[in-house]
């Protein structure tokens, strides 16, 4: 090999070794897990997978995750679709905010939106006693109950259905229903003929996303069914977890699989769905349609404001009222206001600050190690044949796609005994909650930094080729400056979900080394609701002000990239 | 500065040769053009040159060094050429000084020599007050000269240029042109452009490579080009002109206006020959023409301000082209004298 090229092989050795070992990591639990899952198959009846599959109470957990993701599925869709059909295709008024507000709930922890919802009902609710319309002491609390869970679940993915159809709605050029129109169609046969047909994809595809994500979905369940003897798939394994230990874990093993294989199969499902939706439309696509809303326009406004006021102030005005009142059932007013409890967690519990601080060390950590590995990674993937790019991108979104649960147990199992050769223990420490999240969130480091790097023109790189950079010196003078905002804005993202992360956490914690998702889920636990609605408050004024943050930075991205934004 | 040497140059995509033994030799100095319809294999040919993409077969040397072969391939980075792209490649994220500036940088230079190489550069393109605004505050042919600065600014061995005039409008083109050559003139670099516009080509270059499927049909100066163009394709690709089958010649033979026109009498059977006949070479006597004379129909006439364009059809259902000071009229028939024409090789 002639000598000039031994910087340019070096460089793409390096890179090439990146990518072989972020792909290994990323497979490497999954593996862990099947191998866990179909050992022992020779042992006939007594394997851990028969056993589990024997089992009365997989079947009841299984049933029950698929009636509340599907309940809750239903529920998305309706309002998912509501809300995407008005918001990009009429010409209502405060589009921003509608969808700021929209996709809010589902960037706010599971367990604070179970703990805010819990405080909006119920004979303690010190909303309702406040305003003098609690229910007897003794009353159930509704939420307790399978379609309380459903609710809640369907609330918390409808804005995956507004993303999927919101997506297939820009993308029908403006002409298809100019062109409509022209040929006498009616706005209504418009919406018959040519919109709906053309988005059709788009809503099944936000369905299946919907459907995936109520089914790995933890804090919800948790919240509400623990409490009732109501178990879902992954509430089902915590409490076996939490109750015997790793002694189960080859059962678990088997049951995460169970849980794993269904959710990759809406994730099939969906993928076939969305590659459906690209008809190859043709026309000037991305602009919003508007049909006239004319004389309707004020109460279809309504409308949506009232499902806002219902889906996302009344519950979060509970948990501030819940946080504001000395104890549970006690009506909040001039006399009994205070800000003890926030006094108490930020001030007295020593809990609270540590789990404080290793939430943030946790997803600071992780974003600042994504960002570091996105975009060697993503300008190594851009320089491979397509086919091998979509497979490697496969295989990095599979910690993401697979239920937070499932990846849990996946980790417990490959790190349970010491690291071999450097002879570390991760089991049982901060460092094994790290790992999991570099696993679990590449993916949404990496999409952003991919997008944007497609984007780049060639031609800018060749340019600085020319003039005599190196490829180090391009990456860094050249790519890095331009991909900057992706790259900034993905390493957001993965700190706004990391540090309110519960599912993975909830099964990988131990003493001392507690997350603000199990902080909070504990506290609740421990019948410290006030206490619990406090740190929530808190959480929800940070994970507002981090998307306030992104949507600053939305203009100089790539669309798509900022989730919320057209 | 140092000239350039193709050596049966071949690029394979799989199965499909983009670039077929291509083989030619750039003077240093020298403002050559690689001209063919799209997809003809030019703009490879280019990337080959600069190094984004490395040679299938044959070399390519700068001077005396081989920058690529098969088993051989000099980094983009270090062959010492400059490119102005399609695109005009500007980093957004740099002022128009440090987009000029940047190679300088690479080269370790800074302080003051650096600060008068980037003025200088921007002072030959005329940029000087534009120094601090960023690329995106510029206009097409401010971003285009921005890009020639970047290319100067170094003193590069070649520059290379991809179709640098295909997004300007027809009126910034011709002052664009104009910059080109005042930029040749003034640095004597090597340049190679790339474009399928033929009139470019012939305004520009000093010799100009044709190109077809991915071979090199004709090498030559535009004045031969058009006076002597190869093959019939390359006759009907440059220039306007008028192509007839003869029973006499043979190819790269020019024939005067006596020998042309007796060999347009023969039965068409016998005429096998393909003829260039330009439109300069046509003389047109629109009066009642005579039996002997060789004669036509006007068909269609187009105004073309200092002439008209004249579409004549003969006898045999040839046509020609060619220009005559005032209007005829359509339908009317005229005798002809054809002066010269050139002898083509038949297309495969």
């Amino acid at each position: 090999m002639s000598p000039s090229l031994t910087q340019g092989s070096q460089h793409r050795w390096l890179l090439t070794l990146l990518t072989l070992t972020v792909v290994l990591l990323s497979l490497a639990p999954s593996l862990r897990l099947l191998v866990e899952a179909l050992s022992d198959l020779t042992q006939g009846g007594n394997a851990p997978l028969w056993r589990v599959l024997q089992s009365a109470s997989t079947w009841r957990a299984l049933s029950h995750s698929l009636y509340t993701s599907g309940l809750g599925m239903l529920i998305a869709l309706t309002l998912g679709s509501l809300f995407a059909f008005v918001i990009t295709l009429t010409d209502i008024r405060g589009k921003a905010w509608l969808v700021f507000c929209f996709m809010l709930p589902m960037m706010i922890p599971p367990q604070v939106t179970a703990l805010s919802w819990l405080q909006l009902f119920g004979p303690a609710s010190p909303l309702l006693k406040s305003i003098g319309m609690a229910p007897p002491l003794g009353s159930p609390q509704p939420l307790y109950s399978a379609e309380g869970i459903a609710l809640l679940l369907g609330i918390q993915s409808a804005p995956l259905v507004f993303l999927a159809l919101r997506t297939s709605l820009l993308s029908l050029p403006r002409e298809l229903v100019e062109a409509a129109r022209i040929s006498g169609a009616r706005q209504n046969q418009v919406w018959r003929h040519i919109v709906l047909p053309v988005t059709r994809s788009g809503l099944v595809a936000g369905s299946a996303m919907a459907f995936i994500s109520s089914l790995g979905n933890f804090g919800i369940p948790a919240m509400l069914g623990i409490p009732a003897g109501y178990y879902v798939l992954p509430t089902l394994i915590y409490q076996r977890m939490a109750s015997f230990g790793t002694g189960v874990l080859a059962e678990m093993a088997a049951l995460s699989l169970l849980i794993g294989v269904l959710a990759l199969a809406g994730v099939a499902l969906q993928q076939h769905w969305m590659g459906r939706s690209r008809f190859g439309l043709v026309g000037h696509s991305g602009r919003a349609h508007d049909f006239s809303l004319g004389r309707f326009r004020a109460l279809v406004t309504v409308l949506l404001v009232s499902v806002l006021l219902v889906i996302l102030v009344a519950p979060l005005v509970a948990l501030v009222v819940s946080s504001l009142v000395p104890a549970m059932g006690v009506p909040l007013n001039a006399d009994t206001a205070t800000l003890n409890a926030y006094h108490e967690v930020i001030g007295r519990q020593g809990a609270t600050w540590r789990a404080m601080r290793n939430s943030f060390w946790l997803a600071g950590g992780a974003a600042v190690v994504l960002m570091l590995c996105s975009l060697p990674l993503a300008y190594r993937l851009q320089r491979l044949p397509a086919r091998l790019q979509n497979l490697t991108l496969s295989i990095i979104e599979l910690p993401y796609a697979l239920p937070g649960v499932v990846l849990a147990i996946a980790c417990i199992l490959l790190f349970v005994r010491p690291l071999p050769i450097i002879n570390v223990a991760l089991y049982g420490t901060l460092g094994l909650i790290f790992v999991a999240y570099l696993a679990r969130f590449l993916v949404v480091c990496l999409k952003p930094v991919s997008a944007s790097l497609a984007q780049l023109d060639p031609s800018l790189e060749e340019a600085a080729q020319l003039a005599g950079a190196g490829p180090w010196r391009r990456l860094t003078t050249i790519v890095m400056p331009l991909i900057a905002p992706a790259l900034f804005a993905g390493g957001l993202l993965v700190f706004l979900l990391a540090v309110n992360e519960l599912t993975v956490s909830a099964l990988l914690w131990s003493a001392g080394n507690e997350t603000l998702g199990v902080l909070i889920f504990n506290l609740d636990e421990g019948g410290e609701s006030v206490l619990a609605s406090a740190v929530s408050v808190l959480v929800v004024l940070m994970v507002a002000s981090l998307m306030l943050s992104l949507s600053l930075l939305a203009p100089r991205l790539p669309k798509g990239v900022v989730p919320w934004q057209g | 500065m140092a000239g350039l040497t193709l050596k049966q140059v071949t690029k394979q995509f799989g199965e499909h040769k983009a670039v077929d033994g291509l083989s030619l030799t750039v003077e240093p100095g020298e403002f050559v053009a690689l001209l063919g319809p799209s997809g003809c294999g030019k703009t490879t040919m280019l990337r080959m040159l600069a190094g984004f993409e490395q040679v299938s077969a044959g070399e390519i040397h700068l001077g005396d060094t081989l920058l690529a072969s098969a088993q051989h391939h000099v980094l983009p980075e270090q062959r010492n050429m400059a490119m102005v792209f399609q695109s005009y490649a500007l980093w957004p994220h740099m002022s128009v000084a440090d987009n000029v500036g940047y190679p300088l940088k690479l080269r370790g230079m800074r302080g003051a020599e650096y600060q008068r190489r980037v003025e200088q550069a921007l002072a030959l393109v005329a940029l000087e007050p534009y120094a601090q605004r960023t690329p995106q505050d510029l206009s097409g042919g401010q971003r285009q000269r921005v890009a020639l600065a970047r290319c100067l600014v170094t003193n590069p061995s070649v520059v290379l240029l991809d179709e640098p005039l295909a997004n300007l409008d027809r009126h910034l083109r011709a002052s664009m042109e104009h910059s080109f050559a005042d930029f040749h003139r003034r640095t004597g670099a090597t340049m190679v452009y790339v474009t399928h516009d033929q009139s470019e080509a012939m305004a520009l270059a000093d010799r100009i490579a044709v190109m077809q499927a991915g071979k090199l049909v004709q090498w030559a100066t535009p004045e031969t080009l058009y006076r002597e163009p190869r093959t019939s394709w390359v006759a009907s690709f440059i220039g306007q002109g008028s192509q007839l089958m003869i029973s006499n010649g043979a190819p790269g033979r020019r024939l005067g206006g006596h020998e042309l026109m007796q060999g347009l009498t023969s039965p068409a059977s016998q005429r096998n020959q393909p003829v260039l006949v330009r439109p300069e070479h046509i003389q047109v006597h629109p009066e009642a023409p005579s039996q002997q004379d060789l004669t036509a129909r006007v068909e269609r006439q187009t105004f073309r301000g200092e002439r008209y364009e004249l579409h004549l059809r003969m006898r045999d259902g040839e046509t020609l082209l060619t220009y005559h000071s005032h209007a005829l009229k359509e339908g009317q028939q005229v005798a002809l004298t054809l002066l010269e024409g050139w002898c083509l090789e038949p297309d495969q």
